[in-house]
C-alpha cells in the first residue's frame, strides 16, 4: 500500500471520529463533507471512478445541503430562527 | 388515555416529558394503568434516592455501551485480519461470473464502461429497484413535509407563511454560483450521456444536475424555476422515466437477455449511439435522480415546489 493511501485512510479515521465527537452540528456536517471528499479520492486511487463521482456528488454535495436545510429549519444553525431560540 | 406502561412512557417522552428518572406521577397527556392504580397513601420516594438510582443506571448504561462498542470493533477487526489479501488470485470473488462479465461484456452489452454494462444490462433490475426506492422516498417526504393550502388560501404550516424565502444578498456567492452552475449542469448532462463510454452514469450524473439546480435556486431564488418545474412536471417526468425504463427492460428480458438477439442494435463500441439500451436507461435514471434531488431540497426548505402547489 503506498504512502498516499495510508495518509488518506488516517485522515478518514480522524474525520469519522471527529464527526462523532463534535458538539456543534454545523462543524459536524462540514467534517462529514470532508470525509466524503477524502472517500472519493480513495475510490479514485482504488480504480473505481464511477463510485468516486457518485460519492463526491451525493456524499459531499447533496447530503450536506439536505442536512444544512434541515438544521436551519429546526433552528439549530444560522438565520433568524437560530437567533430566536 | 389508558395505554401500556412502556408506550405511555415513550409517548410522554415524545411529548417532551421527563422519562429518566421515571417518577410515579401522572404527568403528560398519556397515562399508563399502573400510575392510575398507584396507592395514593404510599409515601413518595425521597428525591435523593431517586437521583442515585438514575445516576447508577446512566453509569451502567455508558459502561455497557462502551463494552458493546469495543466488542463489535474487536470482532470486526478480527474478521478483517482473516480476510484474503485484496486483489489476490485465489479470492472467492475471482470466479466465473466475474470472468464472464470482464471478458464477454463488450460483445454482449456493447458498453466500453464495463460497470455500466453490469448495472444496466446484466443487473438492470437492481437499478430499476433503486430508482423506485428514490421515487418512494420522495413520496414519503411529500406525505410528511408538503405544505398544503387550506380552503381560505393559507398554508397548513403557519411558520412557512411567515418566513418568506431568503435570498442571500451575497455578491461572492452569486458570482461563484453564476460560474459554477452552468458548468455543473453541462458536466452532469455529459456524465449521463457518456455513462456507457466513461466513468459515471445515470445516478452520478443525475446527482450532479440536481446539485446544480439546488445551487441555482439557493443563489437566485426559485421563482423562475417554479414556473417550469411544477409539481405535475415532476410527476410526469418521473412517471415517464420509470415507465420507459420498465418497458425497455421488460422487452429486453422478454427476448431472453444474456446477450441473445433482441432486435436492438448494439452499434460500434465507443460511439455515442452504442451499447443498445444502456444510453436510454441512463437518461431515465438520470432524470429520476435529478428530479428527486431537487424535490428533496425544495420540500425540506420550503415545503413544496412549483407555483401550482
Amino acid at each position: 500500500m503506498n504512502l498516499a493511501v495510508v495518509f488518506l485512510l488516517t485522515f478518514l479515521i480522524v474525520c469519522a471520529a471527529s464527526v462523532a465527537l463534535t458538539k456543534d452540528p454545523l462543524k459536524a456536517i462540514l467534517i462529514q463533507m470532508g470525509f466524503s471528499t477524502i472517500m472519493a479520492a480513495i475510490w479514485l486511487i482504488l480504480e473505481s471512478p464511477d463510485l468516486a463521482i457518485t460519492e463526491a456528488a451525493v456524499g459531499a454535495g447533496v447530503t450536506g445541503i439536505l442536512f444544512f436545510v434541515t438544521l436551519r429549519r429546526i433552528g439549530l444553525i444560522g438565520g433568524k430562527a437560530g437567533k430566536k431560540k | 388515555m389508558k395505554l401500556p406502561r412502556f408506550l405511555a412512557v415513550f409517548l410522554n417522552w415524545v411529548e417532551g416529558e421527563e422519562v429518566f428518572p421515571v417518577p410515579e406521577q401522572a404527568s403528560g397527556p398519556f397515562h399508563s394503568e399502573r400510575i392510575k392504580k398507584a396507592d395514593p397513601k404510599k409515601k413518595p420516594q425521597t428525591p435523593g434516592r431517586k437521583k442515585d438510582h438514575s445516576k447508577l443506571l446512566s453509569a451502567l448504561y455508558s459502561a455497557l455501551s462502551v463494552i458493546v462498542c469495543l466488542t463489535v470493533i474487536l470482532t470486526l477487526l478480527t474478521t478483517v485480519s482473516w480476510l484474503p489479501r485484496f486483489g489476490g488470485d485465489h479470492n472467492p470473488v475471482e470466479n466465473e461470473v466475474y470472468t464472464r462479465y470482464v471478458e464477454r461484456e463488450l460483445e454482449e452489452a456493447g458498453a466500453v464502461n464495463t460497470v455500466a454494462g453490469m448495472i444496466l444490462d446484466y443487473r438492470a433490475f437492481d437499478t430499476l429497484g433503486e430508482s423506485n426506492v428514490l421515487f418512494i422516498a420522495v413520496c414519503s417526504v411529500i406525505i410528511l413535509l408538503r405544505a398544503d393550502r387550506k380552503k381560505d388560501g393559507s398554508l397548513n404550516i403557519p411558520e412557512l407563511e411567515s418566513t418568506p424565502e431568503e435570498k442571500p444578498d451575497d455578491i461572492i456567492f452569486r458570482c461563484a454560483a453564476m460560474i459554477l452552475m452552468p458548468v455543473g449542469l453541462v458536466f452532469g448532462i455529459y456524465v449521463v450521456l457518456n455513462g456507457h463510454l466513461s466513468a459515471g452514469g445515470g445516478f452520478s450524473g443525475g446527482a450532479i444536475i440536481g446539485a446544480s439546480m439546488i445551487l441555482y435556486v439557493r443563489a437566485f431564488g426559485s421563482e423562475k424555476l417554479d414556473k417550469v418545474f411544477t409539481f405535475s412536471t415532476y410527476k410526469w417526468i418521473t412517471f415517464a422515466a420509470l415507465i420507459t425504463y420498465t418497458l425497455l427492460k421488460t422487452w429486453s428480458f422478454y427476448t431472453g437477455a444474456n446477450g441473445l438477439e433482441s432486435g436492438i442494435p448494439l452499434g460500434k463500441p465507443g460511439a455515442i449511439l452504442s451499447a443498445g439500451l444502456i444510453l436510454p436507461l441512463n437518461i431515465c435514471v438520470g432524470l429520476v435522480v435529478a428530479c428527486t434531488m431537487y424535490a428533496f431540497y425544495s420540500l425540506f426548505s420550503k415545503g413544496g415546489f412549483g407555483n401550482g402547489q
